[in-house]
């Protein structure tokens, strides 16, 4: 891409009111889950990454997630309802109530899976960059992973394989300084996770995960790279998770200070800040964005209306989608011969 | 006379005489010649096969990997999500643990957790080196392991015909499979059908020896030896049916029970160590649906629970034998 295409998407106006409306979407679909009392990984504090991310993919790219992804589906263009009502263990749910908060997956969007074993989609994010590359088309593959995944075997193996191949895939780090209740800085050798890009031969770029705008930009260079054949990337977006670990959870020992939670709060929200850009920096103003905010906020609720008028699965159905092609399965085979068993077979031999 | 001569010819001209490692090859190389979407995957895999595939196909289809068995096989789990119809060669069984990681987490569960808008059609060839002087860390059989977890399917053919016909059914199904292959049976040959879209289907056992006292199921390679064995029971007038399930999961079950059902005797031979064995399986699941069939209590010969020791002293007499095959069977009689 070249500086005029750049500035052209990020300064497109309507490309902007979308990555409100995401991050929005984002925010308001997290609240209401907490609102409404179900278990999960919150991704609030995290939007600008995400959506910055996911705004620089086309529909057809992959993206693989993580346990605290109910984010990213929606960053991609995800419908609200079905992740919704996936999140209530709903029939109407995206994965008809078999995934649930931490295995959202909308294959209609390149949301091709969320691991709740950290590290394990790395490889499956790479393997659709694998799968453009033998197929020559010129999509990419995103994996979103923490600051903890990147302690994990897969980062390692994962990016030497695609740096080895220059495979199309971006490896998004969102760093937001805890792997539960584990600071980085217990964890890691240098704080800076990026900086291992250089150990695989790869570009290696770290960007402030609360800028919407500086994340697009990062993202949209590691995609033009990747589709030019040029290999693999690896961001690091510096973030900040507002919530606890998981909602419902409270650590009994405080890992991160008060003062640090209250700084991100009121200093570094992805939302304010870029809200304050786009007021500052373009002729959108205060009532569109205002509008933007009431549609999600109708959005939502009809989401979670829909999600709690649908009917559970029938546990009938517990055994559909095992297999694209079953064979026998389930299988309960008890048929025996008719008649006496004792006339069926033989007496012993001597 | 003269139909038997016809038969001969008809089936040399559709036939040829290969071995296991050949029908292992020729699978792959068929099905990569029929669908560009099927890739090969592992490590070191110009080497084997005598190069046959690396000559036949380029470094697109031919992925020769660094030693990273967890995220080569995530990667090619991945890729079958996104069009690929990937074959990942773990070569030696124990390297499997590595990757049972993307296996169970992933590959076995993707297609169910996302609702079933996946598919996850790739293949997994895992080479079983025990038998060989390889000690412990080498020497794994543990389809058993794998059996435990629900979404895969799993082979062990025996034969090279089964081999070939099998392995390419599972590079042509739409899920995850698991096909263990056997090094001790590398080397025998048989005729096997040269008609590219010779399958045989995922599921289904086979009746190696027809018999009406005893039933034996034999597992994987450990049919040279059954069948041997069943040899000499014949000759002392005693009538063994050997079942060969061929397919562990989904396993046909119905084959097995009617055969017992017949026979009202099972014993079940199985390299895998003894605990949770597949002949654990087998035998839980007879007991439960025929148990008023049988006319003596089931009997399992596998391998003990102690680890494969280096000397082949100590090693050789661990696994299930011809002799201790003929002593199980005259002992249930």
């Amino acid at each position: 891409m070249d500086a005029k295409e750049k500035i052209r998407m990020t300064r497109n106006r309507d490309q902007q009111l979308e990555m409100y409306r995401r991050m929005q979407r984002i925010r308001q679909f997290e609240q209401a889950v907490q609102d409404n009392n179900i278990a999960g990984h919150l991704s609030i504090g995290q939007e600008a990454a995400i959506v910055g991310a996911c705004m620089a993919l086309r529909n057809d790219d992959a993206i693989t997630g993580t346990h605290r992804s109910h984010g990213h589906p929606i960053g991609k263009g995800a419908a609200l309802k079905p992740l919704m009502a996936e999140l209530m263990g709903k029939t109407t749910g995206i994965c008809k109530g078999r995934g649930g908060s931490m295995h959202l997956a909308d294959a209609s969007i390149g949301s091709i899976g969320e691991s709740a074993i950290v590290g394990g989609g790395i490889p499956l994010a790479t393997g659709a960059g694998l799968s453009a590359q033998v197929r020559g088309t010129d999509q990419v593959g995103l994996c979103f992973f923490g600051d903890g995944a990147s302690n994990q075997g897969t980062f390692h193996e994962s990016i030497n394989m695609a740096a080895v191949w220059k495979l199309p895939v971006i490896y998004f780090c969102e760093n937001n300084l805890y792997a539960i209740s584990t600071s980085v800085t217990k964890s890691h050798g240098q704080p800076d996770i990026a900086k291992r890009a250089e150990a695989y031969g790869i570009p290696g770029v770290v960007v402030d995960g609360q800028n919407a705008t500086a994340v697009f930009d990062v993202t949209c260079a590691a995609v033009a790279r990747a589709r030019r054949g040029e290999g693999p990337t690896l961001i690091e977006a510096k973030t900040y998770r507002f919530d606890e670990h998981a909602s419902g959870l409270t650590m009994p020992i405080p890992y991160r200070s008060e003062t640090e939670i209250r700084d991100n709060k009121v200093n570094r929200d992805p939302l304010v800040l870029y809200k304050t850009f786009l007021l500052s920096t373009s002729d959108i103003d205060d009532e569109e964005l205002l509008s933007i905010e009431k549609d999600i906020a109708r959005e939502v609720a009809e989401a979670v209306s829909f999600a709690q008028e649908s009917p559970y699965p029938d546990p009938s159905d517990v055994y559909a989608d095992m297999f694209s092609n079953p064979i026998n399965y389930p299988c309960h085979y008890s048929g025996k011969p008719p008649g006496n068993p004792k006339q069926t077979s033989q007496e012993p031999k001597q | 006379m003269k139909e038997t001569t016809q038969s001969t010819v008809s089936m040399t001209e559709t036939h040829s005489k290969i071995s296991y490692m050949d029908a292992i090859v020729q699978a792959q190389k068929e099905e990569m010649l029929r669908d560009e979407r099927v890739i090969l995957i592992g490590e070191d895999i110009a080497v084997y096969g005598g190069g046959e595939l690396v000559k036949t196909f380029d470094e697109n289809r031919v992925r020769n990997t660094p030693i990273s068995e967890n995220s080569f096989t995530g990667m090619a789990i991945g890729a079958a999500m996104t069009g690929l119809r990937p074959i990942v060669d773990l070569t030696i069984a124990s390297f499997a643990y590595l990757a049972s990681d993307q296996i169970i987490n992933q590959a076995s569960k993707l297609r169910y957790m996302t609702g079933g808008q996946l598919q996850v059609p790739v293949v997994f060839r895992i080479g079983m080196y025990y038998n060989i002087g390889n000690a412990a860390q080498h020497s794994a059989r543990p389809y058993p392991t794998f059996m435990n977890s629900p979404g895969l399917k799993i082979i062990v053919p025996s034969t090279p015909a089964d081999m070939k016909g099998l392995l390419k059914s599972a590079i042509r199904d739409d899920d995850p499979v698991l096909v263990f292959e056997d090094v001790n049976l590398w080397a025998k040959k048989e005729l096997v059908s040269t008609d590219p879209d010779a399958l045989i289907p995922i599921g289904k056992a086979d009746i190696k020896k027809p018999g009406d006292d005893v039933t034996i199921v034999s597992i994987g390679a450990c049919l040279p030896k059954v069948l041997a064995a069943a040899n000499v029971l014949e000759q002392d007038g005693i009538s063994v049916e050997v079942i060969d399930p061929r397919t562990l999961v989904p396993l046909d079950k119905e084959s097995i029970i009617k055969s017992v059902c017949k026979t009202g005797r099972l014993i079940i031979v199985d390299n895998a160590h003894q605990t949770n064995s597949a002949a654990s399986e087998i035998a839980a699941m007879v007991a439960e649906q025929a148990f008023e069939y049988l006319r003596k209590p089931i009997q399992r010969l596998t391998t003990p629970d102690v680890h494969i020791p280096f000397s082949p002293a100590l090693e050789k007499p661990l696994y299930p034998n011809k002799d201790g095959i003929v002593s199980a069977v005259k002992n249930i009689l």
